[in-house]
C-alpha cells in the first residue's frame, strides 16, 4: 500500500511536507496529530468541535461534505469557501500532493 | 467549606469511576465540574454516540455510560459542585488543600485528583476584537437569569439547539428578539426549527440569515451592532447580545497551579500512581500525560483505581490494607446499603 505526501501550512505559515499512510484508516486530523502539528481534535473525529478546520489550497477532489460536517462548519468561526474539517477527510492515494492550511484556533 | 477525602476536579467518566474505587476503600469523594451536569464530554459532546471499547459493553451510548457510572457510585454518596470551575488551590499547613471555585465555593481535602479531561468547557468566544469590553455589559455567553432580558431588545446568534431554544423562550420575556445565523439552515431539533419558523411568520422573531454580527457599538454598555448580510452592513439597536456557539474545553486555571505541564496535559508518574510533581495531587484520565499515554476511557478507569490506592496511603498513613474483591466482600455503601453475592446453600438432599 502506498504512502502519500500532504503539505500542511501551520498557523505560523510554516510548510510541513508529511508522509501519510493510506492503509491505516487515518484522516487528515489524525495525520496532523501524528506529526504533532497544533491540531487538537477535541471530539476525536466526530465533526463536533471544528478544532481540525483547515482550508484546502489545492484542487484535489475531496469526499463530499456530509450533513454533520456541514452543520459544524455553519457554527464554526473563520469559515471560508474552502473550509473543511480534517477529521472528515480520509487519507487515500488520490490525495497525494494535497495542500491544506490550518484555520485559526477558536 | 466542603470537606472530603478525595476532591475530584472533573465529573467525566474517570472522575465518576473514582468515586466507586475510593468508596471501596472507605474514602469519600466530592466532584467539581464547570458543566451543570456530570458526564464531561460524554454528556456535553456526544451523549448519543455509541462507544464500543468499554470492557464488558459491546456497545453503550456515552450518555448511558454516564448514567451507569453515577448509579455504580451512588451508594458512596459523592458530593457535587456543578456549574463552577476550580480556580485556585492553596496548600495548608496540615498538608491538605483548599480548592476554591470561580463562584467562591471552598473545598478542603487531603488528596486532589484532577480528572479534568481536556479542561473545563467554556463558551466559544466570538472572534470580534472588542467583544471582551462588552462582556457582562450587554454581551452574555451564558444565560443565567432570563429575567434580565425582560422588556429588553436582544440579539442571539448561532445556529444550534441552544440558539433556537433560547430564542423561543425569550420571545415571551424580551421586547424584541432577533436571531442572526450565518446560514439559512439551522441544526436543531425539528420542532424547535419549526417553532422558530412559526414565530418568524408571526413577526415575533426577527430572523436575519445568512448574516453575521461583525461589530459591536456602545460607550460603556452595548447599544447596538453591525450585522453583515450579503456583503451589506446594517446597524441594529440592541440591549443584549447572546452569542451561542457551543463550548470548547480549556485547561484554564489548572495550568497555573504549579503543575508540570507538557503539551497541554499534566505530567504524572505512571510507573507508580499518577501523582503529579506536587505530592498528593494526582492527574488521571485524558488530562494527564506520560510515555505511552492513550486517551481512552478504559485507561482512565485503570488510572483512577491505582490512584485511589495511593490516596488511601496518604490519608491513612501506616494503616494496613489488602485488596478486596467485590465478588467476595460485596459493597458497603456509605448510605448503610449492602450489596453482596448470594450465599451458596449447603443443605443435604434426602
Amino acid at each position: 500500500m502506498q504512502d502519500v505526501n500532504i503539505i500542511i501550512k501551520d498557523r505560523d505559515g510554516v510548510m510541513h511536507d508529511v508522509i501519510a499512510p493510506t492503509d491505516m484508516a487515518m484522516n487528515l486530523m489524525e495525520v496532523c496529530k501524528t506529526y504533532e502539528l497544533p491540531v487538537e481534535g477535541i471530539c476525536g473525529g466526530m465533526a463536533m468541535c471544528a478544532s481540525c478546520q483547515c482550508y484546502v489550497l489545492s484542487e484535489h477532489e475531496l469526499p463530499e461534505i456530509q450533513k454533520e460536517e456541514e452543520a459544524m462548519l455553519s457554527e464554526a468561526f473563520y469559515v471560508k469557501q474552502n473550509s473543511r474539517l480534517g477529521c472528515q477527510i480520509p487519507i487515500t492515494k488520490e490525495l497525494h500532493g494535497l495542500e491544506v492550511e490550518l484555520a485559526p484556533e477558536s | 467549606m466542603i470537606h472530603t477525602d478525595i476532591l475530584i476536579i472533573g465529573a467525566g467518566p474517570t472522575g465518576l469511576f473514582t468515586v466507586f474505587e475510593a468508596g471501596l476503600l472507605k474514602l469519600k469523594c466530592h466532584l467539581i465540574d464547570a458543566l451543570p451536569l456530570p458526564g464531561g464530554q460524554c454528556s456535553e459532546i456526544y451523549p448519543k454516540k455509541p462507544i464500543y471499547d468499554i470492557p464488558g459493553f459491546p456497545e453503550i451510548l456515552a450518555g448511558d455510560l454516564t448514567i451507569n457510572l453515577l448509579e455504580q457510585g451512588k451508594q458512596f454518596q459523592p458530593g457535587f459542585t456543578l456549574g463552577e470551575r476550580a480556580e485556585t488551590i492553596q496548600k495548608q499547613d496540615d498538608g491538605s488543600f483548599i480548592v476554591t471555585t470561580n463562584k467562591g465555593t471552598e473545598h478542603k481535602a487531603p488528596v486532589v485528583a484532577i480528572a479534568g479531561g481536556l479542561g473545563s468547557f467554556e463558551p466559544r468566544r466570538l472572534p470580534i476584537n472588542i467583544i471582551a469590553d462588552y462582556e457582562d455589559k450587554g454581551v452574555e455567553y451564558i444565560i443565567r437569569d432570563p429575567e434580565i432580558y425582560r422588556d429588553k431588545k436582544i440579539v442571539i446568534s448561532g445556529g444550534g439547539d441552544s440558539a433556537l431554544d433560547w430564542a423561543i423562550f425569550l420571545v415571551d420575556v424580551a421586547s424584541e428578539v432577533t436571531l442572526v445565523h450565518r446560514r439559512n439552515e439551522f441544526r436543531g431539533a425539528l420542532d424547535s426549527v419549526e417553532k422558530v419558523q412559526e414565530l418568524k411568520l408571526l413577526g415575533r422573531i426577527n430572523l436575519i440569515t445568512p448574516a453575521e454580527v461583525s461589530a459591536l457599538h456602545g460607550d460603556n454598555e452595548l447599544e447596538g451592532m453591525t450585522i453583515t448580510k450579503d456583503g451589506e452592513e446594517m446597524f441594529l439597536e440592541t440591549d443584549h447580545f447572546i452569542p451561542l456557539f457551543g463550548l470548547s474545553p480549556k485547561l484554564g486555571p489548572i495550568s497555573n497551579w504549579g503543575l508540570e505541564i507538557e503539551k497541554n496535559a499534566i505530567k504524572v508518574d505512571n510507573s507508580l500512581d499518577y501523582q503529579t510533581n506536587i505530592p498528593a495531587i494526582f492527574a488521571i484520565g485524558d488530562v494527564n500525560t506520560y510515555p505511552g499515554k492513550l486517551k481512552l476511557i478504559l485507561c482512565g478507569f485503570h488510572e483512577a483505581t491505582l490512584m485511589c490506592q495511593a490516596a488511601y496511603k496518604i490519608i491513612n498513613p501506616g494503616k494496613k490494607y489488602v485488596l478486596k474483591y467485590t465478588t467476595v466482600s460485596g459493597i458497603n455503601g456509605f448510605d448503610g446499603s449492602r450489596k453482596e453475592a448470594q450465599k451458596v446453600a449447603v443443605k443435604a438432599i434426602i
